[in-house]
């Protein structure tokens, strides 16, 4: 499963090894995999909001636990340590951000939010750009620079911060409620298959379901997509449906 | 194409293996259930042995809607029923028994097949409902006919399906071919006879139950009292009279004022065998709810509450996703349940509330691949389990097609794989074994070699015999054990 001389990026396997909850916490590749894990659950769940109906139980357990990180995280000071890294980021930037993680791609097509789509887009193309996959090291700047289109999760460690966490969660539990039509929504009729072809391509595994490679970070280079903001969610659907 | 039967001719040789459990299990029929063979028994009435032997089992004709999504025996166990992605319920009778062809025990045949429920579009919000069957749930038999409930993500629907071998012939009003007659020319009456005729089986809709769940029914279950059933959806559990389609009561409800709040869903319920107010529910955090209907209208306040203490050791960002149940299931004496998660599956006894009984491993060698899993989406497949009818031997499905057996009594168990590559009709299956490290022998497969596109999640056991049915995508398999 994991080739030779590859550094496996992910839990799997070391649990055993590593033992305890607090072992874990000393290793400092635990954090990495920690952030990847988050990363991970925050795709899915926006992949989940642009589905046409989202698998509720599913939807529920990925947002716990992106929850569960992100609450250790709190615990254990490491968005403090992100955010000093962070400084002159406009609130606003922060909180546009996570509106694009609760609204749905209708809405976005609209045009209603593309000052903020475009921000959020852009983030992809910063990773790109820094090619941070080679170098693991740089995650923790990668997440710098990430920080001023946002990553949802990454806010200040305050207690009204926090509420904007779950304020963007319940967002995304509110919309699942009210769902807004979505223009691609013919394309996802079977959401089941949907789900697994849009995780496998924007994670990089394996189309055979085979356990592939746990990196999320890694599938975001992989994609060639476009400097437009819209065409680059036309195109992973141009993937799907070709797929 | 084809629902196709073994040819079954040839005696079996005994097998000195019996494997991890007492028994040995031979196939007895593999039927692969396809959309162009269904439309062919519908248009024409064809002997249905005649399209088995004429088509041959091929996967290029099956699709996607062929995936069997459902698997039931009734009752008695003479009736098998499937229902798949496509909206379709096929259902398979078992051979009778003849002295001259003993060895045909065990094997089912098509009875009927039909369209239960058709694709919709909610245009309210702009939503595709899907037609796959959810769940198909028998009635108890009360006279000729029989009577299942069948169920996609919204609608409920009973249907009856009887045998016509008679019609009636010499009406007055009417010519045999149906065309009305001139009244002028009608000079005598006549009474209409009733004739046999080739045996038709038609399956007809009688109750519709719709417009009653906002989110996806997972789960139906019927009561004891044979009057009234229950449908569970995310949030909600209803309650219906099966006379009345217009009014169910809500007796669960879940659903936080503010959805933003949730944080557990309802993942499978079921009544009590025996005791009609009591029934149980399941949910993503692992817990088990009972509840009585004679308590209050609304069941929110359980009257037990069960939920294993979590273990320190095994703790990871998983543990929350694999606790959640994706099965329960009430033990024939009504004693016990059983609840599958996604590594285990557990048997509670009704009278202990703080942890299970018993805890069978299904494929703890998945534990270190929780992460792949969760990338892929596999942790989040919702395996079934099921007791056999004695509640001694209790069986689930893994992936790779495999599916395990767990003896209660001798506290062994049983890997088998379900796969036509692997199983010559009447041959006796062999047990797997998965290798988790080390050295792999012979005959094992690693953890790595697995496919995980191979799962088995509906299975179905007879409820007096061990014929047990094994649905492995658009593949059904028939196993018995093996008899002397």
């Amino acid at each position: 499963m994991f080739a030779r001389g590859i550094k496996r990026k992910c839990f799997d396997g070391e649990e055993d090894i590593e033992g305890t909850l607090a072992g874990f916490k000393a290793i400092p590749s635990y954090n990495l995999k920690r952030q990847s894990l988050l990363d991970m659950s925050l795709i899915k769940l926006q992949l989940c909001h642009m589905l046409v109906e989202p698998n509720l139980c599913r939807s529920v357990l990925i947002a716990n636990t992106a929850r569960q990180i992100q609450e250790e995280m709190t615990q254990d000071g490491t968005w403090q340590v992100i955010n000093a890294q962070n400084t002159g980021q406009a609130s606003l930037d922060q909180l546009a951000s996570s509106d694009i993680l609760c609204r749905s791609t209708k809405e976005q097509s609209d045009g209603k939010l593309i000052p903020s789509y475009s921000s959020f887009s852009k983030d992809f193309e910063d990773i790109q750009s820094q090619d941070i996959i080679s170098d693991l090291s740089t995650v923790t700047s990668v997440q710098a620079s990430r920080n001023p289109q946002g990553n949802v999760w990454e806010m200040e460690n305050s207690p009204e911060n926090r509420g904007n966490f779950q304020k963007s969660l319940d967002q995304i539990f509110g919309t699942l409620e009210n769902k807004n039509p979505n223009s691609v929504e013919d394309l996802f009729s079977d959401v089941d298959n949907s789900y697994y072809d849009l995780d496998t391509v924007l994670t990089g595994t394996m189309s055979n379901t085979k356990m592939g490679h746990c990196d999320v970070l890694e599938s975001f280079s992989s994609q060639t997509t476009t400097n437009s903001n819209i065409n680059e969610l036309d195109h992973i659907v141009e993937i799907l449906v070709e797929s | 194409l084809g629902l196709c039967c073994a040819p079954s001719c040839y005696p079996v040789p005994l097998s000195s293996e019996a494997g991890g459990g007492e028994r040995s299990w031979i196939l007895v029929c593999w039927l692969l259930v396809s959309t162009q063979v269904t439309l062919l028994s519908m248009e024409e009435d064809i002997d249905t042995r005649k399209i088995n032997n004429s088509f041959l089992r091929d996967h290029s004709y099956a699709t996607e809607a062929d995936i069997i999504s459902t698997v039931e025996f009734n009752h008695t166990g003479e009736l098998l029923a499937t229902g798949d992605k496509g909206g379709r319920v096929v259902i398979f009778q078992r051979e009778q028994e003849s002295k001259n062809q003993l060895h045909r025990r065990g094997e089912y045949n098509v009875y009927s097949t039909f369209q239960s429920h058709e694709p919709e579009f909610d245009y309210l919000k702009s939503l595709e409902i899907e037609e796959k069957i959810n769940k198909i749930r028998w009635l108890p038999q009360q006279n000729a006919a029989y009577f299942l409930l069948s169920t996609n993500d919204k609608t409920v629907k009973l249907w009856k399906v009887s045998e016509r071998d008679k019609r009636p012939e010499g009406y007055n009003l009417k010519d045999e071919d149906g065309r009305l007659r001139d009244p002028a020319t009608i000079t005598t009456l006549r009474v209409p006879v009733l004739r046999p005729m080739d045996l038709m089986v038609e399956a007809t809709p009688r109750r519709v139950f719709a417009n009653a769940h906002t989110y996806h029914i997972n789960s139906i279950s019927v009561n004891s009292d044979y009057e009234t059933y229950m449908s569970a959806d995310d949030l909600r559990i209803n309650l219906w009279n099966f006379e009345i389609t217009n009014q169910s009561f809500n007796i669960v409800d879940i659903k936080p004022a503010n959805m933003e709040e949730l944080t557990e869903v309802i993942t499978a319920a079921e009544f009590h065998p025996l005791h009609c107010n009591t029934f149980v529910y399941s949910s993503s955090k692992g817990t088990i709810r009972l509840c009585d209907m004679r308590a209050s209208a609304l069941c929110d306040r359980h009257t037990k509450f069960f939920e294993e203490p979590e273990d320190p050791s095994n703790r990871s960002f998983f543990s929350e996703i694999i606790s959640s149940i994706s099965d329960v299931k009430f033990s024939h004496s009504g004693r016990y349940i059983m609840t599958r998660d996604y590594l285990t599956v557990k048997v509670w006894d009704l009278n202990m509330e703080n942890r299970p009984i018993e805890t069978y491993q299904v494929h703890d060698y998945l534990r270190s691949k929780l992460c792949s899993l969760y990338e892929n989406d596999c942790i989040f497949d919702k395996f079934e389990c099921v007791w056999n009818g004695s509640d001694s031997v209790i069986m689930t499905g893994s992936y790779n097609n495999f599916f395990r057996m767990f003896d209660r009594n001798t506290k062994r168990d049983v890997t088998l794989e379900a796969s036509r590559e692997n199983s010559k009709p009447r041959a006796i299956l062999k047990p797997r074994k998965v290798c988790v490290g080390g050295k792999r022998r012979k005959d094992e497969i690693s953890v790595d070699s697995l496919d995980f596109s191979k799962k088995i999640l509906h299975t179905a056991w007879h409820p007096s015999e061990n014929i047990i049915a094994v649905a492995a995508t658009n593949n059904l398999y028939i196993f018995q054990d093996k008899v002397n």
